[in-house]
Formats: structure tokens, C-alpha cells, sequence
């Protein structure tokens, strides 16, 4: 069988295919010929030549850098073969984001399996993740790879959000989630716990959770949060109210000048009181896009590949659980993964 | 399900990230309503400190998570988190969980009754049963100290609000009852009668003053007419800088209380030594130097917050306490008696006492008001801050009443300063930069730097916050979380007028001091940070 850093090789541009000559998830320039997981920022960058991704990605793309983002694209559905350059490509759900996609190459009778960005729990914006039977070697990501994390049920995130509401019903809480796949999520799951409020965005969410609803994700009603002039009025309608904003806009005065707010985050890091503090969170919500610590334990377990390869994040303690457990396992060290992005 | 343990981990979750007092107030009086008895009263206990359950070693603890987890992945884990019960309280494995979690009451009750041999087979049972939060909140609890920011009269003040009460009413009969406080929080529910526990020594609330406030302040109710301050009228005294505690000895029982009800007995043994009396003393607890002065306020901390008190310190800090006035004299409550007369039983009361525990607080003789602000001004010595002024003719009142005891303090040290840094502050505030550190010149290898000397939120009006915080956002250099640090050298910066009450010595320090109540007097916008003063100025008004 072919050596499996012959198919995939880490480059300063990203995961390299020599035999397909395309990349994976390529972060650092423009590239001719790339394979995209999902359309978060630090996986998925405009200007490249042709793009091949699932069809969800390809339009959050669209939606992010404008139609004319590639030279030519490719819609790829869940479960649908098509060869490049003779190296078999095919995606399967990671259940990360809408549209979010392992990677799985099969050349001359090797398997490997790129897992992108993934997550193991319910998730009512996408669909769920599907483990790959048969992998040689798989590529899993680590951003909480340390036994540390260990994500709650996200019905209880929610109803602690509910609780807190009803605990101070004058106050604006202010859920910090990051404007794609993390905002809608947590908008969804408040619909589904029967929160049936509007619920107010920050105006770069707008066009982001239109394209959700728009492929039939039910977001319930929505009001954007006006600048200027009308603001004041408008904030002052948002007390007892739930804001969803990315995070940026909690850095300078926009959250804090909701009546009284209640700053909110919804995110896997917060788990961490220390992390919590320093963002001056008073409410941290530990919801997250990522396998958690169980999550990437049990999926190596469950694909049981014969070598594990470990990339953004935290690789070390999930390398030293891989070799306790008898796995062949090797840090991959990426470049341009930014930790704190999602 | 959501679980009892549970409700009150989120509640300590929540209490630790809430910065505003409001805002833990609201959140304990949510708790209380909602859980029942005996799990709330339990989770005041452990509020308020109260809670007396057999604690647990970290190393019990470490041995614990050893037998479960690889050392390697532990080190690695801790390492990133760098608090043992939080991280032990992530990592714990949890795919042995309870689907009905103990209430935290069972979990009292059973270790309350357990043997140090039993401990770790039932915490290891409890750690599988719970959820993360709630892992962590039996860990604080079970290693000591929570540490979530909630002071004990915080606590009695989220409970007169949740039940509607006086929170003196709460402070007076607190030390007659325990965990789990069932007849309190019936009174409180208006469900029983306040709770009337036969306790000997209880605390009896505190009387305070007004700062005093001249009459051409118009807008203040509690301004005082200075022609009312008469030899007929007011009584003054020195207001000294220790601690303001109540001594207290009945039927045996000798305790000594802060000015919210907390007994410090423990703390003061040598003092507690000396109650053989049956009365209640209101004073300030003060440490002597070795030749019998006053020692500065920093000696007296050396023996506060010490659950024991060595021999030595005993020896080099002695504690006492200088009487202002008597509330008890054996079974007689003198507390409805004017001052006039209570100044007199006082006196009578403490000749019989040891001197060297107990002694008079001296009056200072009122001519008129020019002659006592001179007195303020030039205080016999540095440990007085002012004056106390008290009429003749006021009973002992619990609480801020108005009109009848004013404090006048003396004016505080100033320093100019330069800002060094500043923080986003909290509640109303928090979208200004609110909260500044400010420091002096010193030399360093051939060239001056400034060294950080303390950090002050308050003193400016709002006006000027609006001013300093576009400072800071104009000035950034470096941002580290919510702190920035902003543009201060000899060409530019901002120069603060610094106003403090003292000075201690700090090894904790870079600068090796640290100052007592530092407030920003006004913005020197005038002065060249160049002119700021140097660290040789502050360093010649420490005690010796």
C-alpha cells in the first residue's frame, strides 16, 4: 500500500495531495485547485482557482466573499464520489456547521479520512456527523484536545440562558456566538427549548441567518439591532430580551450599552472559569462547535484507523492518549489555525 | 433532571463572573425562593461560612483523580487550567452519573457523620454522581473557602431583602442559629415568629455615623449647622484607626464581633482573656507596640483573618480595645439611655477592667467648631483619622441614623501620580475604562521608571470618567484582556492627584508599598508627567 504521506503532506500552504494535485483547506494565499470543509474563515479563504465543497459551503461562501469567490466551483453532495486526477474524493457529514464535511481520499487502496472540524452531539442546524469505516489513517482535529473539555448538554446551556431570563427579566442578555453555525445553533436550540420571542441580532448576522432560514432552518423571528440614530430607542426594547452578536462587537462599547446587560458567551472555552473571567463573562455558555475531549476519544475508537494523525489545536494530550491506548499517532503541526476563531 | 446540588453549584457558578452586588443579591434571593428546605439553609451556611463540615486535604483529592486518570494527561490538564478542583471537576470521568444526583443536605448530613476513613470512598461517590458544575461546587466546598466573592453580611442582606426584613433583625439573632436555618427562613416565609434563640453574648447591631457634611452643602439632608457643635450638644472623641468591634460577655460566653456581627473571638484570645465582666462594650480593637502606643493600623492586620493565633504574635502584637460606649451592664440594656449617661457608665464600667485590654476612648474637649477642625487637622498622633462627634442626648440606635453621630475625618495624604494602566470597571460602568492604576517615579540603572504605587475606581465625577476613558482609548499601548496600559513616559501622559489615608509597608508590592483607600482627587491636566513625585516622597511618609 502506498505510504500515506505520499497522498497528504503537511505544506506552508496547508494539507497537500501530490498524486491529486489539489489541497485541503488551504488558509495561506491563493491556490489552484482546493477541497473546502466548511465555510468557517480559517478553513475556507476566497480567491482560489476551482473549489470543490458541499453545496451548503459553496453558497455560505458566496454569501461571505460574494458570488465571484473562485474561478470555478464544484457542489459536491454527502456520499458522492468524483475523482480527481485519479484520487477518489468523497464527502461525509461532520456535523460541525451547515454544509461541514469530512474529506475522504481513496487512491491505489488507501483510505484517509480528513475530518475538518467535527463534532459528535445534536445539532439541529446540520446534519450529523458519520464516521468513515475502513480508514488507513485519519486526520482528526484537536481544538479541545485535553481531558479538560468535557461540554455539558446543550439542552442545559440553553435552559441556564432561560433561567438567568427569568431571573433578571429587566436586564438585556447578550449572547456572544460566532456569526456562522454558532449564532444560528444557539438561535435554533432557544426555538426548540420554546423561547418564541424575537430574538435580536447584530446586523453581521443578517445575511447569514437569512441564507439559514432560506434553506429551511427555522430561526423564528428575528430583529436586527439598528445603528445610529433609532439605537437608543431600540436598545432600550431589548431589556429582558435575548441579543445574539459575534464576538467581536463585545470587545468595544456595543454590548455594554444594552439597559443592563448580562454578557453572555456561547462557547466550548468557556467551560474554563479563568477564560470566562478575563472576557468579563458573567454568564458563560459552554456550547460548542468542536468534539469535545469524549467526542475525539471515542470517534478514534469508533473508525479505528491505523494511524492518527492530530492537527489544529491542542495535539499532545489526545497524541499521549492515542499511544496509551497502543494507536500509531503523530502530531501534524498546521500553520495560520487560530485557536480562538471558532 | 436538574437537581438540587445542582441549583446551588449554578448559583456559586453564577456568583463568581457577577462583578455587581445587585446583581449577587438578585441571584441569592432567586435561590432561596426556589429551593426548598433544608438545601437552601445548608447553601447559606456555606454562604456565610457557617458551615462546619469536616474538610478534605487537596492530596486526598490528587489521589482521587490518580487512580483514574493518567498522570501524564492530569499534568497537562491542571497545567492549563491551574486550579485543582476545577480541573479535577473537568477531568473526573463522567459516564458514571447519576440520574437522580444527591441533594447538597444529603451530602452534608452524611459527611458530617462520617469518619476521616469513610471521606474518600463517599467524595469519590458524590464526584461520580454529579455534573460537572456540580463537582466543582462540592470541591470548594469540601477543600474550604469558596471564594465567589459573597461576604457573609452580603448573604444576610440577600436574605432581609428575599424575606422583606431588617437586616439587623437578621444580625442580632444570627449567631443563636445553625444551618440549616429552618425557623429563619420560616419567619421569613411569614410563616412562624422571628426565632427568639436563648444566647448568651449575641450580637447587638452597631450604631454608625455620617460623615460630616457643613450646611452650605444644601442638597444633603445630613448636613450639620455648624453653630449646633457646643459644649451642650455634641461630644467629641478621636476616631481611631483599627477595627470597630463590639466585646460582648454573658453567662460565661465571651465573644468579640465586628461591626456586621462576624465573631473574631478566635482571632483575640488575649483580648477574649480579659472579658471577665457580664456586659456589652462598644470599642475599637487596636494593637499596642512594644513600649504600649497605638501601633499602626498595618500591625493590627498581622493578626487578622488567622483562624489560630501564635504565642509570639501575642507577644509582639498585643490587641486591645479603647471603649467608646456600653450597651450592656450586666442584665440592664442601656441602650435607650442618652450617651450622657451611657459616657458615665462607661466610665464606671471600665475602671474595673484590666488597663491593658481595656481603656477609655478620651473626649476632646468642645469649645467651638474652629477649635475642633484644628483638632482634626493636627491629631495628637498619625493613627487618628478625625474626629467623632456625638450628641449629648443620642440613644444607641442600630444602623445610619441620622443627626445624631458624625465622623469628621482629617484630610487625606496627596500624591501625584501618573496613569499606568486601566480596567474596564463593573455594573453601571462597565463600558468605561474605570478602574486606574497609577504610579511614581523611581530610578532605575541610570534613568528614571514608573513603578505602580496603587489603583483607584472612584473619587472623579462622571464627567471626568468620560474624559479619563477617552484618554485611555485615545492612548492604548498594549492590551492584555480587560486591561490596557496606555501611553506614560516623561513627554506624555496624564497626571492624577492622588488622595490615600496611609501608607504600609508591601513585600507583596514591586514598589513595597501599598496605600490605604486611594481615590482620584482631580485630573492635573496642568502638570507635566515629568512633575509627577517620586517613590523617595512616599517612601519618607511610611511608619517606622
Amino acid at each position: 500500500m502506498l505510504r500515506p504521506d505520499l497522498l497528504l503532506q503537511p505544506t506552508p500552504k496547508g494539507l497537500y495531495c501530490p498524486p491529486g494535485d489539489f489541497y485541503l483547506d488551504p488558509v495561506r494565499g491563493a491556490v489552484d485547485r482546493a477541497v473546502i470543509s466548511h465555510g468557517h474563515s480559517d478553513h475556507a479563504r476566497g480567491g482560489h482557482g476551482k473549489v470543490l465543497a458541499h453545496p451548503d459551503t459553496l453558497a455560505i461562501m458566496a454569501c461571505r466573499y460574494g458570488a465571484s469567490f473562485a474561478k470555478a466551483t464544484q457542489a459536491l453532495d454527502y456520499g458522492e464520489p468524483v475523482s480527481i486526477n485519479g484520487v477518489t474524493v468523497w464527502l461525509s457529514p461532520a456535523g460541525h456547521i451547515l454544509g461541514s464535511a469530512q474529506v475522504v481520499l481513496d487512491y491505489k487502496g488507501l483510505r484517509m479520512v480528513f475530518t475538518g472540524d467535527y463534532k459528535r452531539r445534536f445539532d439541529p442546524t446540520c446534519a450529523s456527523f458519520e464516521p468513515v469505516t475502513n480508514t488507513h489513517v485519519l486526520i482528526s482535529e484537536a481544538t479541545f484536545g485535553l481531558p479538560v473539555f468535557r461540554h455539558p448538554d446543550t439542552g442545559r446551556e440553553i435552559e441556564r440562558l432561560l433561567h438567568s431570563l427569568a431571573t433578571f427579566p429587566e436586564r438585556t442578555h447578550c449572547v456572544g456566538a460566532y456569526s456562522l453555525g454558532k449564532a444560528q445553533r444557539v438561535i435554533r436550540h432557544l426555538r426548540l427549548a420554546g423561547h418564541d420571542a424575537p430574538i435580536y441580532i447584530h446586523s453581521s448576522l443578517e445575511k447569514l441567518c437569512a441564507h439559514y432560514q432560506s434553506v429551511g432552518i427555522d430561526l423564528g423571528v428575528l430583529v436586527t439591532v439598528p445603528a445610529g440614530e433609532q439605537a437608543k430607542a431600540a436598545r432600550e426594547a431589548c431589556r429582558g430580551q435575548v441579543v445574539v452578536a459575534p464576538p467581536g462587537s463585545f470587545e468595544g462599547k456595543w454590548a455594554q450599552n444594552f439597559p443592563d446587560p448580562v454578557i453572555a458567551f456561547a462557547s466550548g472555552w468557556m467551560s474554563i472559569k479563568q477564560r470566562a473571567k478575563q472576557r468579563g463573562v458573567e454568564l458563560p455558555l459552554v456550547i460548542s462547535d468542536h468534539a469535545d475531549w469524549d467526542e475525539l476519544t471515542r470517534t478514534v475508537q469508533e473508525v479505528n484507523p491505523s494511524q492518527l494523525w492530530v492537527t489544529y489545536g491542542r495535539e499532545d494530550a489526545l497524541v499521549r492518549w492515542a499511544e496509551l491506548e497502543g494507536r500509531r499517532a503523530r502530531p501534524l503541526r498546521l500553520v495560520g489555525y487560530d485557536e480562538e476563531v471558532s | 433532571m436538574y437537581g438540587l446540588m445542582q441549583a446551588f453549584a449554578d448559583l456559586l457558578d453564577r456568583l463568581v463572573l457577577t462583578p455587581s452586588r445587585n446583581g449577587k443579591l438578585r441571584l441569592m434571593m432567586a435561590y432561596f425562593a426556589a429551593a426548598p428546605d433544608p438545601d437552601r439553609g445548608y447553601a447559606l451556611g456555606a454562604l456565610t461560612g457557617d458551615l462546619d463540615i469536616p474538610g478534605v486535604k487537596p492530596a486526598m483529592i490528587r489521589d482521587l483523580i490518580a487512580d483514574r486518570m493518567d498522570a501524564g494527561l492530569f499534568a497537562m490538564s491542571y497545567d492549563y487550567v491551574g486550579d485543582l478542583a476545577e480541573t479535577v471537576s473537568l477531568v473526573w470521568p463522567g459516564d458514571r452519573r447519576a440520574n437522580r444526583p444527591p441533594p447538597l443536605s444529603d451530602i452534608v448530613e452524611t459527611l458530617s457523620g462520617a469518619s476521616r476513613a469513610e471521606a474518600p470512598g463517599l467524595v469519590a461517590g458524590w464526584l461520580d454522581d454529579l455534573d460537572t458544575t456540580g463537582r466543582w461546587a462540592l470541591l470548594k466546598l469540601m477543600t474550604g473557602g469558596l471564594r465567589i466573592g459573597v461576604s457573609a453580611r452580603l448573604a444576610k442582606l440577600a436574605l432581609a431583602q428575599f424575606g422583606e426584613k431588617d437586616v439587623t433583625d437578621i444580625e442580632e439573632i444570627w449567631h443563636g442559629l445553625a444551618s440549616p436555618y429552618e425557623s429563619l427562613f420560616a419567619w421569613l416565609e411569614d410563616r412562624a415568629e422571628k426565632p427568639a434563640p436563648d444566647i448568651a453574648a449575641p450580637f447587638r447591631p452597631v450604631m454608625l455615623a455620617h460623615p460630616l457634611v457643613p450646611k452650605a452643602d444644601r442638597g444633603n439632608p445630613d448636613a450639620l449647622d455648624p453653630a449646633l457643635i457646643r459644649p451642650d450638644t455634641f461630644a467629641a472623641e478621636w476616631k481611631f484607626d483599627g477595627i470597630r468591634v463590639q466585646a460582648s460577655a454573658e453567662r460565661g460566653t465571651r465573644r468579640i464581633y465586628t461591626r456586621t456581627g462576624d465573631d473574631i473571638s478566635r482571632t483575640f484570645p488575649d483580648v477574649v482573656a480579659a472579658m471577665d465582666f457580664e456586659g456589652t462594650l462598644d470599642g475599637e480593637l487596636l494593637v499596642r507596640t512594644t513600649d504600649g502606643a497605638v501601633a499602626p493600623f498595618n500591625a493590627l492586620q498581622q493578626r487578622l483573618n488567622r483562624k489560630t493565633v501564635s504565642k509570639r504574635q501575642m507577644e509582639t502584637h498585643p490587641a486591645f480595645i479603647r471603649t467608646y460606649d456600653i450597651l450592656q451592664d450586666g442584665g440592664t440594656d442601656l441602650r435607650a439611655r442618652p450617651f450622657r449617661a451611657r459616657r458615665q457608665s462607661l466610665e464606671a464600667f471600665v475602671a474595673g477592667l484590666s488597663p491593658a485590654r481595656f481603656d477609655l476612648s478620651p473626649l476632646v474637649p468642645v469649645t467651638d467648631i474652629a477649635a475642633l477642625d484644628a483638632a482634626r487637622l493636627a491629631p495628637p498622633s498619625p493613627e487618628i483619622e478625625g474626629l467623632m462627634l456625638k450628641r449629648w442626648d443620642s440613644a444607641y440606635v442600630a444602623g445610619r441614623p441620622k443627626g445624631l453621630w458624625y465622623k469628621w475625618k482629617r484630610d487625606p495624604y496627596l500624591v501625584d501620580a501618573v496613569l499606568m494602566y486601566a480596567q474596564r470597571g463593573h455594573g453601571k460602568r462597565s463600558s468605561f475604562y474605570s478602574d486606574f492604576t497609577f504610579g511614581v517615579w523611581r530610578a532605575a540603572g541610570g534613568e528614571d521608571e514608573l513603578t505602580p504605587v496603587g489603583k483607584a475606581y472612584f473619587g472623579f465625577t462622571d464627567a471626568e470618567l468620560k474624559q479619563l476613558d477617552a484618554f485611555v482609548r485615545a492612548n492604548t499601548i498594549e492590551r492584555f484582556g480587560p486591561v490596557r496600559s496606555v501611553t506614560a513616559n516623561k513627554e506624555t501622559g496624564i497626571v492624577l492627584e492622588v488622595a490615600f489615608e496611609g501608607l504600609q509597608r508591601s513585600p507583596r508590592h514591586k514598589s513595597g508599598i501599598a496605600m490605604r483607600f486611594p481615590r482620584i482627587n482631580r485630573i492635573r491636566w496642568d502638570k507635566p508627567t515629568a512633575e509627577a513625585d517620586r517613590l523617595e516622597t512616599l517612601v519618607a511618609l511610611l511608619p517606622d
